[in-house]
């Protein structure tokens, strides 16, 4: 039983057709969209190395069914950019030296993304940490990627001092 | 992956229309999902609620009760400013489960309908009587160093390793249920079961029956001052509890009018330690008086295989939750949620 949705990827819409309600957003995204930015790690959950934003918000796409998100905004790595302007936590990942292989770096810097968005750390470097901590680094370039997003945060003006409890 | 049927209906009553033998609910899949991958589930039919109208509301009801639907995310309940402030330590548990990404996904709801984390259990290839009725429980004479140390059986020795569901044992919560049959409440001290002979049978739901919204008490409000939940992991985020506690205290005089006490990962379901509670009443806050507390508490206690320290583990963390409980609830969510790190985290 084949299935057809509609997505708005990278601001562009795209309708696709699924042959079976198996496909995760992570599969259809590499295979299907020509978008490898997003990795895969462990595809359980578990690594954050495929995380995409879905009506702006993080979430693991390795454990989302495509079929489920029909309607659904999109943002992968591959729309942070605009034209030749990195994003502002892309700069501040090479400012900082928050990779050492990279393979983990789309999903932290989409993470890094929404962690800000949901406003809930600002510019503080634990609840960074703590934000972040659903993305593995085994090169453990965890000081660098903090440092990145300590300093997004300040140039996004999103500190969120008395934030709700 | 196995080949499955899909349904994405709009309302309650067409999603348990749609239900069948064999069928599963899917809401945030972040269990769901993980377990079909491996083989652990094997649905002929997912029922897709993420359409369903009206679950993904907070809202205070006429009586002062708090009513949260099945489908709120846990990131969105846990930062809804007036539902943390009325239930702090609710709020505290759900921070201190998963990953940012994850609590954006998983939902109220799921969060009930968790499956254990039993390492045999979520290996298709070992013997589990949880998965398969009669087949064995190689748990018994495996690595069960993080197993259940209050009410488990010869059957099963796995936790329920929930957070959110220990602050909800302890705050008297109740479950919304519709179904085949109708609709109906279950208090969540019944919900989830204990294994006995029958550790497959994981909820006092009947088949078809769906979570609709959980339902906190005005009166469990009125401990939000004295309340937090700690929770003791192998790292300090991101990780499933070792054991956990949520402790609750209302005070007047400085003594002890209500409590509230319940433990995590030491059984099949959220422990709530009433007894425990019972002896704390009148009594004036002391480390003394709580370790008496944690000690009633464990009452009945005993290894389920290479566990016995988790009984002494679980004594510490009730006896240092209730503890801090006692000196108040933190005027903003500590950096590490329910952890022992960073402020908010010392006696």
């Amino acid at each position: 039983m084949s299935f057809s949705i509609s997505l708005t990827v990278n601001g562009t819409p795209r309708e696709v057709t699924l042959e079976d309600a198996r496909v995760t957003l992570l599969d259809l995204l590499r295979e299907r969209l020509d978008l490898p930015g997003t990795k895969k790690g462990c595809d359980r959950g578990q690594c954050g190395a495929c995380t995409v934003l879905v009506n702006g918000r993080r979430i693991n796409s390795c454990l989302a069914l495509a079929v489920t998100l029909d309607g659904a905004e999109v943002t992968t790595i591959e729309g942070l950019a605009d034209g030749d302007h990195l994003h502002p936590v892309q700069a501040a990942f090479i400012a900082h030296d928050g990779f050492q292989c990279g393979y983990c770096t789309p999903g932290q810097i989409m993470s890094a993304v929404g962690l800000i968005a949901e406003g809930q750390a600002g510019c503080d470097a634990d609840r960074i940490r703590e934000g972040m901590s659903g993305n593995l680094c085994r090169c453990a370039a965890y000081h660098g990627i903090t440092e990145a997003v300590l300093d997004a945060s300040r140039r996004m003006g999103t500190d969120t001092e008395g934030a709700a409890a | 992956m196995n080949l499955f049927d899909y349904a994405r209906p709009t309302t309650v009553e067409e999603a348990i229309a749609a239900w069948a033998p064999g069928a599963s609910y899917l809401a945030g899949g972040t269990n769901l999902v993980d377990l079909m991958k491996t083989g652990v589930m094997q649905p002929g039919k997912l029922i897709d609620l993420n359409r369903l109208a009206g679950l993904d509301r907070i809202e205070s009801l006429a009586n002062g009760d708090t009513r949260v639907g099945a489908l709120v995310r846990n990131a969105d309940l846990a930062h809804d400013a007036g539902f943390a402030r009325a239930f702090p330590m609710v709020a505290e548990a759900l921070l201190s489960g998963a990953s940012g990404q994850l609590r954006n996904a998983a939902t109220v709801g799921g969060n009930l309908m968790q499956r254990t984390r039993c390492a045999y259990f979520q290996d298709a290839h070992s013997a589990c009587n949880r998965r398969t009725p009669g087949a064995g429980c190689d748990a018994r004479g495996g690595d069960n160093a993080t197993m259940a140390v209050l009410g488990w059986s010869d059957s099963c020795i796995a936790t329920n390793p929930s957070d959110f569901g220990v602050a909800l044992a302890a705050l008297d919560a109740v479950v919304e249920v519709e179904g085949p049959q109708g609709s109906r409440e279950i208090a969540f001290a019944d919900f989830h079961l204990l294994p006995g002979q029958t550790p497959d049978r994981e909820t006092a739901l009947a088949q078809g029956e769906l979570v609709v919204a959980v339902r906190l008490p005005a009166a469990s409000a009125q401990l939000r001052h004295h309340s937090r939940y700690l929770k003791l992991r192998e790292r300090t985020s991101y990780a499933f509890a070792l054991v956990s506690a949520a402790a609750a205290l209302r005070l007047e005089d400085g003594h002890i009018v209500e409590a509230r006490l319940a433990l995590g990962a030491v059984a099949a379901r959220p422990w709530r330690a009433n007894d425990a509670e019972a002896l704390l009443i009148g009594q004036t806050p002391s480390d003394e008086l709580f370790k008496r507390a944690a000690d009633v508490a464990l009452t009945g206690a005993t290894p389920s295989g290479d566990n016995a320290h988790k009984i002494e583990l679980a004594r510490r963390t009730a006896a240092r939750a209730l503890a801090l409980a006692a000196i108040g609830t933190p005027k903003r969510m500590p950096a590490f949620p329910a952890s022992l790190f960073g402020e908010h985290a010392h006696v």
